[in-house]
């Protein structure tokens, strides 16, 4: 496990996310409403690669033809077979016992905390005074 | 295990018996009196079906047409029940009320059907249990014939045809579903259709093989239907018997049916599991036909595909010839899951078996 | 030796001596009508530009059943630079997957509004014949591991026994293409002409499932959604396309065609072949035109697309239905770019062999396919 600084805060607008590959693996984070997450990129069920699904709400029942749509912007769908599964736990909803997206840990830091390490950023170059998305892998 | 416990079938309760109706007149006998006069007065025919040609080979074994069985309680019950000793014995009168298009006239002749049974064959045999034909050309008509009939406790079961105009789940169909779970009734889904369409979603095919084939197909619509619109959500207690449809085909149907969900759900978000699981606790098959193939230690596996041997129930199909002599059941069922099949099953699946 | 991990499609391509895969199913797609006009008399263009296409359902363009996705369509395969619809780049299908999959062999199959299905017959051959140039044009010729198929207004027997004698001696074309839901079961007499031209081309006869067909969906009317109409319609549309050329005495009439069933799944082979075989023994009278059983025509004359994958929660009962089907005589098949795709070294379960993995993703389409 290692700390990687993966972004500037304010390059993952609220509802973006960024594809980045992390020790060969494939992660993105994605920003929900100010909240960084970071999941694999890879879909568990066919290896379809999450970075073009799309975004939605989620849509929960009570009763046939209840529909309670909640969660704007916290569900990714697998651009293959669809899929949803929730970006803050990387739990999919249609077999949440076994098949969730591997989740990391994501922290906001203030530049001159990382100047002191230990982190990894080699693409970045860290200001002292910026804010940045750090993700442990 | 003894050889006779795997060859009994004591007590066997049979979920598929078709008693026919020798002929409209005798029907003419439970209409009221316009009813029975509008059948003289406007020559009207025998509702037979396509879906069972008279003298076509499955439509009665020659041993049971020679005798003309199946048209009395009395021979049937000495062709069927006594040889076998068969407990019960569940009859779903095929006479086509579903192909009728006059919702008042299916109505009379639904409640002909059902008295004629009731009078007929239930108080001439204690063994028969029989199943209510629902005139479902109108919703209302049908609940009011499912109270009318419910009173007997010897009717078990809401008999639907499975080639319906309408796939059974949509939520027109629910009040009598409401009144059926509210009586402890189950739901028979039967092989045939009213025709009000083509049989299949490409047409009418040329031979009649192919229309009793294109029975299953119906059966795929129905469990998808009834599944997906919630009705076992919105009827917890209801169960839906697929019958004389096969067996076989339901595994890979499944199959698909949770892949697609998988991707769907948004579009039945009420369904919060994998159809599979809730065509296990709510569908329930009869055994003949099986459509298994006749290669040794193939059933066993053919049965695990299944979500559960719960979900069998036995049926002779008296009288359509499904096989000869007393190979009711495919070979190669233990005597485990035989007595399941046979006696436990349906017990479990029709609640009026064991209060009447 | 069992397939436990096989390699992603991304990694196809770096592997040594990878399979060249043949697959049964890619839909390419117009980048817009537009790209048919050149084919097309001027006539029929007109025409569809008045009256639109009149099918045997209401809407000239929306699916009666909304897919779970824009054009069913996986999202990742719409051209970046917004130039079209999924399946309309060639480039694009190339980087996304025909190089890292490896595919040698890629068998077309166009959808959409190429005439078949079409209620005016002589609008529906002009649109078909546009849609088999088109693919010569845009694909075939440009990318020679992708053959096209003879797109046949299947309504119209004749005709498109006219448009196979057309074009079908060309070595562009590798399959004549038909839709599951036609307007009578497809063993029907009205279809033997275009089995009969399919036969003398040596072209095997596919049948993809959806149509028009008039007829409600299923044999119990119109369901509601499309979780209905895609697991149960498609593939109970394919089971009545097999019950069908099988009873009407297809395969005795025309010994030497061979037919594909594409994209309805394959788990419901073997219990239809069950269900066919018991019911023709107690029916031999009805059905004296047949010489066999139905199981024996099945094996013999049809192939089947292994797409979508099916995918029990237990493998075994997987690993069990291939073996009934037959590892030889199933087809993989991706469907891209459709969203149900599925990868030739992701798809199958854990337990298929190389070997049956290599008959299955290879060598079965290079027997089936005249290339
Ligand atoms: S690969 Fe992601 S849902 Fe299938």
């Amino acid at each position: 496990m290692a700390r990687h600084v993966v972004a500037r805060v304010d390059e993952i607008a609220p509802g973006g996310r960024k594809c980045i590959t992390v020790d060969g693996r494939g992660v993105i984070v994605f920003n929900v409403k100010g909240e960084f997450y970071a999941l694999s990129e890879t879909c568990p069920h066919k290896g379809g690669s999450l970075a073009k699904g799309i975004i939605t709400g989620l849509v929960e029942s009570d009763a046939p033809g209840d529909y309670q749509h909640t969660r704007q912007g916290e569900i990714v769908r697998c651009p293959w077979h669809q899929w949803e599964f929730d970006i803050k736990t990387g739990r999919s909803y249609c077999d949440p016992r076994r098949m969730r997206l591997m989740k990391f840990d994501v922290k906001v830091e203030h530049g001159a905390n990382l100047v002191e390490g230990p982190y990894v950023a080699e693409t970045f170059k860290v200001e002292v005074e910026d804010d940045y998305v750090v993700v442990e892998v | 295990m003894t050889t006779d416990q795997t060859r009994s079938w004591a007590g066997a309760i049979d979920c598929d018996v078709h008693p026919r109706v020798p002929s409209i007149d005798v029907l003419r006998r439970y209409m009221d009196s316009y009813w029975s006069e509008t059948v003289v007065v406007r020559g009207v025919d025998e509702f037979a079906t396509i879906a069972y040609p008279k003298n076509a080979p499955l439509t009665a074994r020659p041993d049971y047409a020679q005798d003309k069985a199946d048209q009395d309680a009395g021979r049937t019950a000495k062709a069927l029940l006594d040889p076998h000793g068969f407990g019960h014995a569940i009859l779903n009168c095929l006479y086509a009320v579903q192909m009728i298009r006059d919702e008042h006239m299916a109505a009379a002749f639904a409640r002909a059907v059902n008295d004629w049974v009731r009078h007929e064959w239930l108080d001439r045999d204690p063994r028969f249990r029989a199943s209510i034909v629902v005139p479902y050309q109108s919703i209302d008509k049908a609940v009011a014939e499912v109270e009318r009939c419910a009173e007997d406790k010897r009717f078990v079961q809401a008999l639907f045809i499975a080639g319906t105009e309408e796939p059974l789940g949509k939520s027109r169909f629910w009040p009598i579903y409401e009144a059926c779970e509210r009586h402890g009734l189950t739901i028979g889904i039967h092989a045939g259709s009213s025709y009000h369409h083509a049989v299949t979603g490409s047409g009418w095919p040329s031979y009649w093989a192919e229309d009793y084939a294109a029975s299953s197909l119906a059966m795929h619509a129905q469990v998808g239907s009834l599944v997906m619109e919630g009705v076992f959500l919105k009827y917890p207690k209801l169960k839906a018997v697929m019958i004389e449809s096969g067996v076989t085909w339901l595994p890979p149907f499944l199959w698909r049916l949770n892949k697609f969900w998988r991707g769907t759900r948004m579009e039945t978000p009420w369904i919060d599991r994998l159809p599979s699981e809730i065509v296990k606790d709510h569908i329930r098959l009869t055994t003949a036909p099986f459509d298994a193939p006749d290669e040794p230690g193939m059933l066993a596996r053919i049965i695990d595909q299944l979500p559960s041997e719960d979900m069998l129930l036995f049926a002779s199909d008296f009288p359509h010839w499904q096989n000869d002599g007393d190979a009711m059941l495919p070979p190669g069922i233990d005597s485990v899951l035989r007595k399941k099949i046979l006696i436990d099953n349906p017990l479990a699946t029709y609640p009026r078996l064991t209060i009447s | 030796m069992p397939l436990d991990s096989p390699p992603a499609a991304d990694s196809a391509s770096k592997s040594t001596n990878r399979l060249a895969i043949v697959d049964s199913d890619i839909h390419p797609a117009v980048k817009s009508l537009n790209c048919l006009k050149p084919h097309l008399e001027k006539k029929w263009w007109d025409h569809a530009m008045t009256y639109g296409f009149r099918r045997r359902h209401g809407s000239p363009s929306v699916e009666p059943y909304p897919k779970s996705a824009p054009l069913a369509s996986r999202r990742d395969a719409w051209p970046e630079d917004g130039s079209g619809r999924p399946g309309s780049s060639l480039e694009l299908m190339q980087k996304q997957y025909l190089d890292p999959a490896g595919v040698e062999l890629g068998v077309l199959g166009p959808l959409g509004n190429t005439g078949q299905g079409e209620l005016n017959l002589d609008l529906g051959a002009a649109f078909c014949r546009a849609t088999n140039e088109w693919q010569r044009e845009a694909w075939t010729s440009k990318d020679r591991r992708l053959k096209a198929a003879v797109v046949v207004p299947y309504e119209d027997g004749y005709a498109s026994a006219k448009e196979i004698e057309r074009v079908g001696h060309m070595k562009d074309y590798a399959q004549v293409f038909c839709l599951t839901r036609s307007s009578d079961p497809l063993g029907n007499r009205r279809y033997w002409p275009i089995y009969a031209a399919a036969q003398d081309h040596n072209l095997p006869v596919a049948f993809h499932v959806f149509g028009t067909s008039g007829h409600p969906v299923t044999g119990a009317g119109w369901p509601s959604y499309y979780i209905e109409e895609g697991a149960g319609g498609h593939s109970t549309s394919a089971q009545t396309v097999v019950t069908s050329l099988v009873m009407e005495g297809v395969f005795e009439q025309f010994p030497k065609l061979k037919v594909v069933i594409v994209e309805g799944g394959f788990g419901w082979l073997p219990p239809l072949t069950w269900r066919l075989d018991k019911i023709f023994e107690r029916n031999r009278e009805e059905l004296s035109h047949l010489k066999r059983r139905p199981s024996e025509y099945i094996k013999q004359h049809i192939w089947i697309s292994t797409q979508p994958m099916e995918e029990p929660e237990d493998r075994n009962h997987l690993l069990d239905t291939l073996r009934w089907v037959g590892h030889d005589r199933l087809l993989f098949a991706s469907d891209y770019p459709h969203w149900d795709f599925d990868d030739p070294f992701r798809a199958f379960p854990a337990g298929v062999t190389p070997e049956q993995h290599r008959a299955m993703c290879a060598e079965n389409g290079l027997n089936v396919y005249r290339v």
